[in-house]
């Protein structure tokens, strides 16, 4: 990791990782987020993650294809994505621009992300 | 050099005498008050102009325009007119009085008035231009302050009205915990459904919702725009975790979506708001039940 304050922290809480975004990340910062995160998913044996976007005021197409391809990464390696605290004016800009977040599964805050990875253990598995 | 001052001075006497004009105008005008008015009020019918106004009414306002419009030569300043015209707007705007009936009626009067300094002072025809010079840049102000003052007064008029609606269109109402209600009432324009996404993506903030029913009976149309606006909403909606219901979409807009093609199908859609909110309470694991009164108790 380069120096410098982290602009992202991952902190792991059970078998779910919470990943804050502090700051607009520029696409290199994104990248390596990108592979902090896959790769600690297979250290701490994760099955869910968060990704708290709540500081963000804005998301770029580069960010918000960033966060499908984690989701996605995240699901071949066993673990399930939920997109949470996107702000007001940054889903409405999203989807003025015809960006979205695919089926990755959105929550309104951590507290709903956390309650909806339970809910999705309570579940059986079907894939 | 003496011929020159002697010029100079001859152009000073005849501003003095300029200056004197406009009273004598005034009284001119208000001499023949009854007969200049009359004339005006015959050529405004003659126009077809405020058709709206019923004979009693017209004779009453023309008389108060015109002495408001002596009275602006008179003294120079527009300060009452442009109280009086706007007050006159205020009266004849909703009785569907138009901007080109208001202008035309003004400019009657000033050519009503012209003619009759024309007639009055044809003789001599310095001095009509001298009057002329007096009169017109007056008259001009007059007509300008008068459709100014109507025009500011209809806008006033259309933002009131346009503020009313904004407030009333967007209520988000929450109904149970964390399900809100969005009835949309009236026709949805691009900026409405901007305004309407945004109250709802802050209710869903505020109230934590994590279910929005939202209401189209009251919307009378629903055309192509308005339903990708209404996809966009629920898009954002659930970028921000919560699930959106559309209810009272009437058979008619069923039709119409249908036919210009309108993909819906991702959108949860359930006939009536009774309905939605069932489907509401379901998702959130509410049970209504009603309460079973049981003999004697």
């Amino acid at each position: 990791m380069n120096s410098g304050p982290a602009l992202v922290s991952i902190l792991r809480q059970g078998d779910t990782l919470v990943a804050s975004v502090h700051t607009a990340l520029d696409d290199s910062e994104m990248v390596r987020f990108q592979d902090d995160l896959i790769r600690q998913i297979g250290e701490h044996r994760a099955r869910g993650i968060i990704i708290d976007v709540a500081a963000l005021d804005v998301l770029d197409s580069f960010g918000s294809r960033t966060l499908r391809t984690i989701a996605e990464m995240a699901r071949m390696r066993g673990a399930v994505t939920v997109v949470v605290g996107i702000q007001p004016e940054v889903a409405y800009a999203m989807v003025r621009l015809g960006m979205g977040m695919g089926t990755v599964a959105t929550a309104l805050d951590l507290e709903e992300g956390l309650a909806h990875l339970a809910e999705l253990r309570a579940t059986p598995r079907t894939h | 050099m003496n011929a020159q001052d002697t010029r100079h001075e001859d152009q000073r006497e005849e501003l003095v005498d300029g200056n004197q004009l406009l009273p004598q105008l005034v009284a001119h005008l208000r001499e023949h008050r009854a007969k200049l008015r009359d004339e005006w009020a015959s050529r405004i019918r003659d126009a077809h102009l405020l058709e709206a106004m019923t004979p009693q009414e017209m004779a009453a306002e023309t008389t108060s325009v015109y002495d408001n419009y002596v009275e602006v030569l008179e003294t120079g300043s527009v300060d009452a007119l442009k109280h009086y015209a706007r007050d006159l707007s205020e009266r004849i705007i909703p009785r569907g009085v138009e901007t080109h009936e208001v202008v035309g009626i003004v400019l009657l009067l000033r050519d009503v008035l012209a003619r009759s300094l024309f007639e009055k002072y044809q003789r001599d025809f310095g001095l009509l231009n001298q009057v002329l010079d007096a009169y017109e840049p007056a008259a001009n102000r007059i007509a300008n302050t008068v459709a100014v003052s109507f025009v500011e007064e209809r806008e006033r008029v259309i933002r009131q009205q346009q503020d009313a609606i904004r407030e009333l269109s967007t209520p988000v109402l929450p109904v149970r915990e964390r399900l809100l209600i969005l009835p949309i009432i009236g026709v949805l324009d691009s900026e409405r459904a901007r305004q309407l996404t945004e109250q709802l993506l802050l209710g869903i903030r505020t109230h934590r919702a994590k279910v929005v029913v939202i209401d189209i009976t009251g919307a009378p149309d629903v055309d192509e725009t308005v339903a990708n606006h209404l996809v966009q909403t629920v898009d954002a909606s659930r970028l921000m975790g919560a699930s959106v219901i559309i209810t009272g979409l009437s058979p008619t807009i069923a039709q119409t979506l249908v036919t210009i093609g309108v993909d819906l199908s991702k959108m949860n859609t359930i006939g009536d708001l009774q309905g939605g909110l069932e489907e509401a309470e379901r998702l959130l694991g509410f049970k209504v039940t009603r309460k079973v009164v049981t003999e004697g108790s």
